[in-house]
């Protein structure tokens, strides 16, 4: 098996925290591309690493190293097709970055197929010289619909929870924002009190999350437009696992105040909460089904923790894991058919991928002993979960095809509870040309 | 309420954050039967129908000790402080019987000390799902509580809370600490 490893430091663009691509299973099947690196025009900046870094992570592409390109075309109609055909690369990538005459900073691209010999997209992506991360992520995103006919997921957001300075006098916990790669970090709330759970409402626009700021754990909800914190739920006993339905009307919550933990939903415009199940064994990590009508959640009712559906209408429940003996906090993909959760082995606790209608056994996503917290990215393509290597907490994305490995590490500490953002509005504007 | 963390602290850096509730506690519900520890012989515990209502200034000085940190712990006849922390097995809230003798002691302390009241905080090791482990420790605290209970004391006197995999003892990663993190703590205030 071939390993392939590329490392880069965010550090030297102004963040702290490092990203290491690992591809570890079968190099072979991803498709070989080549971003030629753009052609700089005076004071504009170079996208390109962010583009590759992109594309790799997904697990479908495997960009060729600029060293080895035997030209360095900036446009279609400066490309030899003969060079990129003796190295098998499928599709190329040329273009350039230049600040155009109302400020904006613009990356003019195209997307060629190099065996059919034709540009699949041309298209110039504008927004502001002080965000060029967001425009190479959206760049990104157009050649990976480009390609594969998929939406790209690269402007999205993830977050988390960064532990500083563990079990020390100044121990600390923030919860935070970045771009998916970790990039354009932002502190969100910062407490000496553990905060679990973020989870993001369907528009992008609230988070909520679990705090132990008051003693007991509490379930907030965080405006990301004003910054505004509002209590959600902060009842005796547990109050945790806040998940928002698909439709942004409720939010789905564990609450203990009737003696046990419970599934909830609270609707959000009348703060009316009901009891969706009613079991004297651990009920929690509630998620939504598309169709904001049903539940997975994760129960030990059976004796060992399995996942479980409820319909929240009719409250009737039936079990969906029988492999194992835990199998916890699914999280439902986007083409409605399939889930992830974390799944027990006699190695550890990995990710593993399965569909909702049982026909088929679980496929292991990842290959740790401490994998958890999963999180799919909105197309489906990617997800991302937190484990811990060398003692340290550190999220890692990767392809639900299985190929590709992407680690993301803080230097500050253990990075936990990865939650992947829904699509977001974009800063930049897409020009088709 | 007393919170044993007086410090816990919130900062917004987005803008200017603002509090308002809009679901607030409900009275303390004492939890149903909760599976636990109906065992063989250790577990006579002298059912405190009618408390019998004891001198508490003179047991106050002998029964707890603080801290010059401010904490509060119990302490035996001989002054020697008693163990405030039980253990457990992976995914298990059971009270192990040779932990019974030392809940036994807090039992008689808390029930000499009517006014005395004890935080009971529920935790796990690391491995599983964060959320089932805050529901896991919720109900190893639950199972102290009832024993405390079933020994005498008084709903009342007893706060539950679980911190799940959050707050670890020790932050390794192999079976001894594991076994450290599986804990129930008491903590007096």
């Amino acid at each position: 098996m071939k390993r392939l490893v590329v490392t880069c430091a965010l550090l030297a663009c102004g963040f702290v925290h490092a990203f290491e691509i690992v591809i570890d299973r079968g190099i072979d099947t991803l498709t070989p591309i080549a971003v030629v690196p753009f052609r700089i025009y005076e004071n504009a900046v170079d996208i390109t690493p962010i583009i590759n870094a992109d594309l790799s992570s997904s697990g479908q592409f495997r960009p060729i190293d600029e060293a080895i390109m035997l030209s360095l075309p900036s446009s279609a109609t400066e490309v030899a097709y003969q060079d990129w055909r003796v190295q098998a690369v499928e599709y190329v990538i040329v273009g350039s970055v230049f600040i155009d005459g109302l400020g904006l900073l613009v990356a003019e691209f195209e997307v060629i197929d190099i065996n059919d010999e034709r540009v699949l997209q041309a298209a110039q992506v504008k927004g502001s010289q002080d965000d060029p991360r967001a425009l190479a992520h959206h760049v990104s995103d157009e050649i990976f619909r480009a390609i594969t006919n998929l939406p790209g997921a690269f402007s999205t957001q993830v977050a988390y929870v960064l532990v500083e300075n563990r079990n020390q006098i100044d121990e600390r916990f923030t919860l935070k924002i970045s771009d998916f790669d970790g990039g354009r970090e932002v502190d969100l709330i910062v407490s000496q009190q553990p905060i679990l759970s973020p989870a993001w409402a369907p528009d992008g626009r609230q988070l909520a999350y679990v705090s132990f700021a008051e003693g007991g754990s509490t379930i907030y909800l965080l405006s990301l437009d004003t910054g505004q914190i509002e209590k959600l739920a902060s009842f005796e006993g547990i109050n945790s696992a806040p998940a928002f339905s698909p439709d942004g009307s409720q939010v789905a919550m564990v609450l203990s105040r009737d003696g046990n933990p419970d599934i909830y939903t609270i609707e959000l415009a009348t703060n009316v909460i009901r009891r969706i199940t009613d079991h004297r064994a651990i009920d929690t990590e509630p998620v939504w089904e598309l169709n904001s009508k049903s539940l997975l959640f994760t129960s030990d009712r059976g004796g060992s923790p399995q996942i479980y559906r409820v319909d929240v209408d009719s409250l009737r429940v039936s079990r969906l894991t029988f492999d194992g003996s835990y199998n916890a906090r699914p999280r439902v993909m986007p083409d409605s058919e399939h889930f992830i959760f974390v799944h027990r082995s006699p190695r550890g606790f990995h990710i593993a991928w399965r569909d909702l209608a049982g026909n088929r056994a679980p496929r292991i996503l990842s290959s740790n002993v401490l994998d958890e917290s999963p999180s799919v990215a909105p197309n489906g393509v990617m997800m991302m979960y937190s484990t811990k290597t060398d003692g340290k907490g550190i999220l890692s994305i990767v392809s639900v095809s299985g190929e590709v490995e992407y680690k993301l590490t803080s230097s500050l500490g253990d990075m936990l509870e990865p939650a992947w953002s829904p699509y977001l509005p974009l800063t930049t504007t897409l020009v088709e040309r | 309420m007393t919170y044993w963390r007086k410090g816990a602290w919130i900062v917004v850096l987005l803008v200017s954050g603002l509090l308002t509730a809009c679901a607030s506690h409900t009275g303390c519900g004492t939890p149903e039967a909760a599976p636990v520890v109906v065992d063989e012989r250790p577990a006579a515990p002298e059912p405190v129908s009618e408390p019998v209502a004891e001198p508490e200034v003179v047991e106050e000085a002998s029964d707890f000790m603080d801290l010059p940190d401010g904490t509060r712990v119990a302490v035996s006849a001989d002054g020697s402080v008693i163990r405030a922390t039980v253990g457990f097995g992976f995914d298990e809230a059971e009270i192990s019987s040779g932990d019974f003798r030392i809940l036994q002691e807090h039992a008689a302390r808390l029930n000499r000390n009517r006014d005395q009241s004890v935080s009971i905080e529920g935790h796990c090791d690391e491995r599983g799902t964060r959320e089932y482990n805050l529901a896991l420790g919720e109900r190893r605290a639950m199972a102290v509580l009832d024993f405390l209970l079933a020994n005498g004391v008084r709903t009342s006197q007893m706060s539950t809370r679980s911190f799940g995999e959050e707050r670890p003892l020790d932050t390794g990663s192999d079976e001894d600490a594991w076994a450290k993190n599986r804990r129930v703590e008491l903590r007096y205030e």
